[in-house]
């Protein structure tokens, strides 16, 4: 009988089987395991059942560290338990994991691999993770595929029943855990019969019971611990063949044949690679590509169960004939004699060579190289060069493939016109905006194909790191033999570009083969479209023979009622073109995937869809083109002449996509990059783009300050500066009686992500037509030169002295220069417009850590920053260490400061007579509060910094190094709420206990954003959110309360839409106070479901509902006999329900479980009661005389 | 005293019923109408134009952001299904008629033909013992006829008649330039009531902040004097029970709408005001003066002052001023 072929990502894949073989699911999200625990959350609320008939429980804990704590105590009390996990949350594990093992508790840990943040982030996938758990005792299961994901996963969780060894099984993160593949489908009943419930059963026996009490977690001393060590030997010893034994039982189920290490390849191979993961798939179809046309016999061996590490196995596999070996690992170790896997071969070789009976009649020759970091692309080419280089007498060791390393020159050279793709095989690319749909009409196109025809088929898709105006590209590969392809389509059959401008953003036509198809979706009819194409465009059809359509996808899309998601129109196009079904069938297909799709949204959506599916055809057209090119049309630079090196050389090949093509040498040494890049990248994102309107405007600049992205500055300035202004500059008098002082708004339209805020935000109105208001939305294109000129123009006006600025104001703050400009972050974002703010008062002395979260992502992701400097070059410098330690890697900062401040001050004490007392008195004396009192410190530390530089004196040097420490520094630690309220809460609190002058600025979203809106503890009462997908039940923490009981920390809680002038004044205050200070800040998000260009409104609602109290407690003023606590808003003013359910992650609570909403509502309008007549209460507490209460 | 009164064939003990509002939105709140002596409730419309707004909101906004960002391929989980279009409105004409025992009227506002009939079929088969079309309609176009508009209201009408079974009221605007004809039109349609009329509520300018806003007003009682004098003209010229609603706030309104020939009296904006214990006040009013003034039965005095029983049927038609020219006689 055929066995079921599903259509499922490697994340799906393990969690499916995870589940059914589990009881409590313990977990943290984290990237790209994120997807495993929450498709396990949603099947645990719909009530799915394990194989044992009962729902398994799935918990969220506060960090990866919390969620192995509470796998240990669930094994411990008998529960079969698992987590998923990958990079940083599996180092989080190790303390736990090496208990885990030690009381030799089975249990099964899926992880998608990878990086480990280093010199970098990085979110996507390798094996760094997985070999820093290669010393706990787990066992390590790897899969290459994603069929092998779902068949280990299962062996997995046998083995570590029967052996009692834990065990993480994991595969290659994105790439595999991402990718979407037909594999065979393992049945419940099928799992039911893999797993021994005797070894079930056993488990719980051996579980903690006060009915038969024992001690477990002793402590051991000298003269047991070590015995103690030794006593699992003989479990390890014997874990390889209950491995091997479960994969024969599998076997025995489904006929997939699974061994401890495979052999593909020649029997009698003399050149084999040894590998684990997602690249082993590669390796094997470069071996069958290259069977027959080789002299020479080649093979791979690839590693399944990588620890215990079963040296026999090992040999026994390895063909006898082999005398070269190239071991390649997905890791870097620097500093070591070789990476893990290399290292294992060497040593497992040796052992059986130096034994009594040698398996090989010579040593074999072994080297070892890294590949694929980092999802770093591995192809065939790569593989035939790692083949080559086994030819050479001297194969180069400890070599990289599929970089360019021009500095240490470890790498091999490859060549990228070797292509192994299934000629049979039909390819696919599609470019298009995140924004448009492109990637799940794809997801829905592929899973058609496989699941619907006998096609084998393979959809990945990659996305770019914006968060506004990102692009994506998905590859979809089908055809009647299986796709091994692990890496992107190198030859493409049809080409897709889903928004004319990608043509110039990509060379969308460059994989694509000769004879190709290309779609274009373009507003160009197809009489017009030919010479509307830039030359390069032109060419490419015209050598390569093109078919080219059209399709004006985007008004089928608006006459449809789709807005601006093109997807179904454009899928119905490709499976038209394609010619991949019969028309009528394909079409009844894509309407079955809708219907599956948008049927639980309702009908109208359903049929919505149907429309754009039925009338898209009429508007698809061939276009039969000349053989010539016509064409004057060139691709614009990536940035401007006028970038610096760096930019123009490096990261302007990030922007272009060609960010492999950059040499080591060009990258730097230790992470560091230079700030103020953003600006260079002009992304031109925006359809529409706010225009000034002189004449209504009332000079607020509450457009600026609202502005997420930095797009529209106020700048004030001299008349004389207009002098040689564009003709098309507006200016305006600025506000006072001075005639000489003028104003201006200027938009950065090739910055602006065109969400529409500062729109929405604007007080002012045409008095003769109430719509017109200041700022006005209007189409981008036709501004784009003209207000380049104006923007070039007004950045070259002097900007305003910010000692004579009344910043403290929203009008005043609005003039200072933003040191944090075009961010990627998401259009409408409500967490720069704050981190905007804190550049603009405090960037020029600033030092920040950066929480990892979307604040890291936008804040320090490649190619750019939007971090900036100010003429004089100075600007915030910015690090992220990781999520969980933010406060205290903040706290490091400061401790160094006051250090080096200290030290400086003695050192310049010593120097008092050589540089001269009176500066020296004013230096160290200095209040440093305003800006003016800054301005004069500068000053004179400029004096004295040339007084020491003349100086021969060695304390003078010294104090050089040093120096810059006496002018005052502003110590900014930022971050989320995931990382403030949970993962990073121990250490927030130790700095809250610090005294520490720290500045913390929590973004507060309500929801773990970055990762897809995972709740937190700081989710509201009865929002929807990732595992409060019932609605959450508690209130969030009140982080602002808890800091307050200290006594000792500023403590503010903000949101900048409902009062914005109380924003500034809290920063301000917060800056100022010589110690702690917390601001909380109400960050309305993209996850909340709702347009983001109403996120002021929101946050007004927010506060006149009484949920998001706005206050600030100052601890100074209690000496001064006040209250520290002064509220700033006036209790609940409108019921809950006007703000909640103006949000979908509330309202949708109403439409999928109505009665719990509607208790939770009443919860949450009771408790932003009680909230206010609490802090009510202690805000009218008396301290004029504390001393007359206590007696 | 006898207070029944029939409408749309449903025998009701009194001519008091609650009309569309936040009061009958839920279990709790109806039970508490009924409780205090309403003979039937109408329930809050369901309109067809919200329900498609929320589906359309809810795809749009789960759907935000989604597949654009490699750590955030979505936002929100997705429940197997959600309780949209009308479900939980038919849920609660369900669960009402199990709790409640006076009728249940279910009340619809469609955009389409298709929706008008489908979501009328789905209250009738929720168990409603009759459906309300609330016909809101503000025909802004300039290029609009009047007489497509009171086609519209006829073809709505009978689309509905022909697919379900239990009576069908309509709620009219006062905004025709031939009423009469128009009750005519729909009373041939096969109208089984005639609900009089729907109040538009009209937007407010917001002068400091330059916005148009919506103004919720609750009616008052000079506001009943337009359905009045309708009932009073249409008594005896429909088929079709004829029902006031707007300005109904005292046993006195209830007269005068029994007496210009209505078979209920609808309220809102008086409970919502003062409470729902005012319907067993009123009702209380009611017996009193009907005791007083030797009225043995609500049906006794249905249409007494109607235009064709009223000893000057002209009053019903004269414009104010024409009161000072009734005081010359020749």
């Amino acid at each position: 009988m055929a066995r079921k072929k599903i259509m499922i990502d490697g994340n799906d894949a393990a969690a499916n089987v995870a589940y059914k073989l589990s009881e409590i699911i313990a977990i943290y999200p984290i990237t790209p395991s994120s997807g495993m625990g929450e498709m396990s959350d949603l099947w645990s609320a719909q009530g799915k059942k394990n194989i044992w008939g009962t729902v398994p429980s799935v918990t969220e804990m506060q960090s990866e560290g919390g969620a192995s704590g509470a796998v240990h105590g669930a094994l411990q009390a008998g529960a079969l338990t698992t987590t998923f996990t990958a990079s940083q949350g599996l180092l989080l594990m190790i303390p736990n994991m090496y208990k885990i093992a030690g009381e030799l508790t089975p249990a099964v840990f899926h992880v998608s691999a990878r990086s480990l943040a280093a010199q970098a982030l990085s979110i996507f996938g390798d094996h760094s993770d997985v070999m820093q758990v290669r010393q706990t005792g787990f066992g390590l299961m790897a899969s290459g595929s994603v069929q092998e994901v779902q068949d280990l996963a299962a062996i997995t969780h046998r083995a570590t029943l029967e052996s009692r060894i834990p065990f993480v099984h994991f595969f290659d993160g994105f790439r595999t855990s991402h990718e979407i593949q037909k594999i065979e489908e393992l049945t419940e009943e099928e799992l039911r019969e893999l797993i021994d419930n005797k070894t079930v059963h056993a488990h719980r026996e051996r579980a903690m019971n006060p009915n038969k009490p024992v001690l477990r977690g002793t402590a051991q001393n000298p003269d047991a611990y070590f015995q103690g060590r030794e006593t699992v030997n003989k479990y390890y010893d014997a874990a390889p063949e209950i491995v091997q034994n479960a994969m024969d039982k599998f076997a025995e189920i489904t006929g997939r044949e699974y061994h401890l290490f495979d052999y593909y390849g020649a029997p009698d191979a003399k050149r084999v690679i040894i590998i684990m993961g997602s690249g082993s798939e590669t390796v094997k179809e470069t071996i069958e590509y290259l069977a027959g046309k080789e002299e020479e016999k080649i093979g791979v061996l690839v590693v399944r169960l990588y620890r215990p590490f079963s040296v026999e196995h090992f040999i026994q596999t390895l063909p006898k004939t082999v005398e070269k070996i190239s071991v390649l690992d997905r890791t870097k170790e620097p500093g070591s004699t070789g990476e893990p896997l290399y290292l294992d071969v060497i040593t497992a070789i040796t052992e059986a060579m130096t034994s009594s009976e040698k398996p090989f009649n010579e040593f074999p020759k072994i080297v070892g190289g890294r590949y694929g970091l980092s999802s770093k692309e591995f192809t065939p080419a790569m593989v035939k060069a790692v083949y080559d280089n086994l030819k050479l007498d001297t194969p180069k060791n400890h070599f990289t493939i599929g970089i360019n390393d021009d500095v240490t020159h470890t790498s091999l050279d490859f060549d990228p016109s070797f292509i192994t793709e299934d000629q049979e095989a039909t390819k696919c690319m599609f470019y298009g905006l995140g924004s448009d749909g492109t990637v799940g009409a794809n997801k829905n196109s592929i899973k058609i194909i496989g699941g619907e025809t006998d096609n084998n088929a393979q959809g990945y898709f990659v996305y770019d790191s914006k968060k506004s105006g990102s692009t994506t590209v998905s590859h979809l590969r089908f055809g009647k033999n299986k796709i091994n392809s692990t890496y992107l389509i190198q030859e493409a059959d049809f080409v897709g570009v889903h928004l004319f401008e990608l043509i110039d953003s990509f060379d969308v036509l460059g994989k694509l083969k000769k004879g190709g198809t290309f779609l274009l979706n373009t507003t160009f009819s197809k009489d017009e479209v030919w010479n509307k194409l830039p030359k390069r465009i032109q060419k490419q059809m015209i050598d390569k023979e093109l078919s080219f359509y059209v399709i004006d996808a985007s008004t089928v899309a608006k006459n449809t009622g789709m807005g601006a998601r093109i997807n179904t129109v454009m899928q119905t196009c490709f499976f038209a073109i394609s010619g991949i079904l019969p028309k009528d069938e394909a079409i009844q297909k894509i309407k079955d995937a809708i219907k599956k799709t948008y049927s639980s949204k309702g009908e109208e959506i359903v049929q919505k869809n149907f429309n754009a599916v039925d009338q898209s055809l009429a508007h698809l057209f061939k276009v039969e083109h000349p053989n010539s090119v016509t064409s004057e049309i060139t691709i614009p630079p990536v940035v401007s002449d006028k970038a610096p090196d760096f930019v123009k050389n490096t990261l302007a090949m990030m922007i272009a996509g060609k960010g492999d093509d950059v040499p080591v040498s060009q990258m730097p040494v230790d992470g560091t990059f230079p700030t103020a890049t953003a600006k260079w990248e002009k992304r031109n994102i925006a359809l529409e783009v706010p225009v000034w309107e002189a004449d209504i405007c009332i000079q607020c600049n509450k457009c600026a300050l609202a502005c997420p992205h930095a797009a529209i500055r106020a700048k004030v300035y001299d008349k004389a500066d207009l002098e040689n202004a564009p003709e098309t500059f507006k200016s305006i008098q600025a506000r006072g009686k001075d005639p000489n002082r003028m104003y201006t708004i200027q938009v950065s339209v090739e910055d602006c992500t065109g969400c529409n805020l500062c729109v929405e935000v604007c007080p002012a109105k045409d008095k003769t037509e109430v719509s017109r208001k200041a700022i006005n939305m209007t189409p981008q294109r036709p501004l784009r030169e003209t207000e380049r000129v104006n923007l070039d123009f007004f950045l070259d006006i002097p900007e305003a002295d910010r000692t004579q600025l009344k910043i403290d104001s929203v009008a005043g703050s609005q003039l200072l220069e933003p040191l944090f400009e075009y961010s990627g972050a998401c259009p409408g974002c409500g967490e720069t417009p704050y981190v905007k703010l804190v550049s603009q008062l405090f960037g020029d002395r600033a030092i920040i850590a950066n929480a990892t979260g979307c604040s890291s992502i936008y804040g320090g992701n490649l190619p750019t920053t939007p971090w900036a400097t100010n003429k004089e070059g100075r600007g915030p410098t910015w690090n992220n260490s990781l999520f969980e330690d933010n406060a205290e890697f903040g706290m490091g900062m400061r401790l160094t400061i006051d250090r080096q401040t200290e030290y400086a001050t003695e050192l310049l004490t010593q120097l008092k007579d050589e540089v001269g007392g009176e500066l020296v008195e004013a230096i160290v004396t200095a209040p440093q509060k305003s800006e003016q009192e800054i301005k004069d410190q500068r000053e004179r530390v400029e004096e004295l910094k040339s007084k020491l530089e003349a100086s021969s004196n060695p304390t003078a040097k010294e104090l050089l190094t040093v120096v810059d420490f006496l002018v005052t520094k502003s110590v900014w630690i930022m971050g989320g709420d995931g990382w403030a309220f949970d993962i990073g809460f121990g250490g927030l609190d130790h700095v809250f206990a610090s005294g520490k002058n720290v500045n913390i600025l929590v973004l507060d979203t309500e929801v773990y954003s970055n990762t897809g809106g995972q709740q937190s503890k700081a989710t509201g009462l009865g929002a929807v959110a990732k595992f409060a997908a019932a609605g959450k039940g508690v209130p969030k923490k009140d982080l602002g309360k808890i800091a307050m009981d200290y006594g000792s920390v500023y403590v503010a809680q903000i949101a900048m839409g409902a009062n914005d002038a109380q924003t500034i004044k809290a920063i301000m205050e917060a800056e100022h106070y010589d110690g702690v200070s917390i601001i909380i800040a109400y960050s309305h998000c993209i996850a909340h479901g709702y347009d983001m260009a109403k996120g002021f409104e929101h946050q007004k609602l927010a506060v006149d509902s009484g949920y998001w109290p706005i206050y600030r407690f100052n601890p100074e003023n209690v000496a001064k006999g006040k209250n520290p606590l002064k509220l700033d808003y006036k209790g609940p003013k409108i019921p809950i329900k006007d703000y909640l359910y103006t949000e979908n992650r509330y309202k949708m609570l109403t439409k999928s479980h109505p009665e719990r909403a509607k208790h939770l509502l009443e919860l949450a309008q009771e408790h932003a009661k009680v909230v206010w007549r609490q802090y009510s209460h202690i805000a009218s507490m008396d301290y004029s005389n504390t001393d007359e209460e206590t007696k | 005293m006898d207070l029944t009164t029939k409408y749309l064939g449903l025998e009701l003990k009194n001519p008091i019923v609650p009309s569309a509002s936040p009061l009958t939105q839920d279990l709790d709140s109806a039970k508490s109408l009924e409780d205090a002596g309403a003979s039937a409730v109408v329930l809050h419309s369901l309109f067809e134009e919200q329900l498609t707004h929320e589906s359309g909101e809810l795809d749009h906004y789960l759907n935000y952001g989604t597949e654009s960002f490699a750590e955030a391929t979505s936002y929100f989980p997705e429940p197997e299904e959600f309780k949209l279009g009308p479900i939980e409105y038919l849920d609660l004409i369900a669960d009402l008629k199990k709790s409640l025992d006076i009728p249940v009227i279910g009340s619809l506002n469609g955009i389409s033909k298709g929706g008008w009939i489908e979501y009328a079929k789905n209250i009738e088969q929720a168990g409603a013992n009759a459906v309300e079309l609330n016909i809101y309609y503000i025909p802004t176009n300039t290029d609009v006829t009047s007489e497509e508009i009171e086609n519209m209201y006829v073809d709505t009408l009978k689309a509905v008649k022909e697919n379900v079974n239990i009576p069908v009221a309509i709620k009219l605007s006062p905004f025709f330039t031939t009423m009469a004809n128009m009750a005519k039109k729909l009373d041939n349609a096969g109208a089984d009531g005639l609900i009089l009329f729907n109040r538009f509520y009209q937007p407010d300018f917001d002068l400091d902040a330059l916005e148009v806003v919506p103004n919720l007003v609750l009616s008052t009682n000079w506001e009943m004097r337009l359905p009045l004098r309708w009932i009073a003209i249409l008594y005896g010229n429909v088929k079709a029970d004829l029902v006031a609603t707007s300005g109904v706030t005292g046993y006195e309104d209830v007269l005068k709408v029994m007496m210009a020939g209505g078979k209920a009296a609808m309220m809102a904006s008086e409970l919502l005001r003062n409470g729902v214990g005012r319907i067993g006040e009123i009702l209380s009013d009611l017996e009193k003066w009907m005791e007083e003034h030797e009225y043995s039965s609500i049906q006794m005095m249905q249409g007494s002052m109607s235009q064709k029983s009223c000893a000057e049927p002209a009053a019903f038609e004269r414009a104010n001023y024409m009161k000072t020219l009734q005081s010359y006689k020749i």
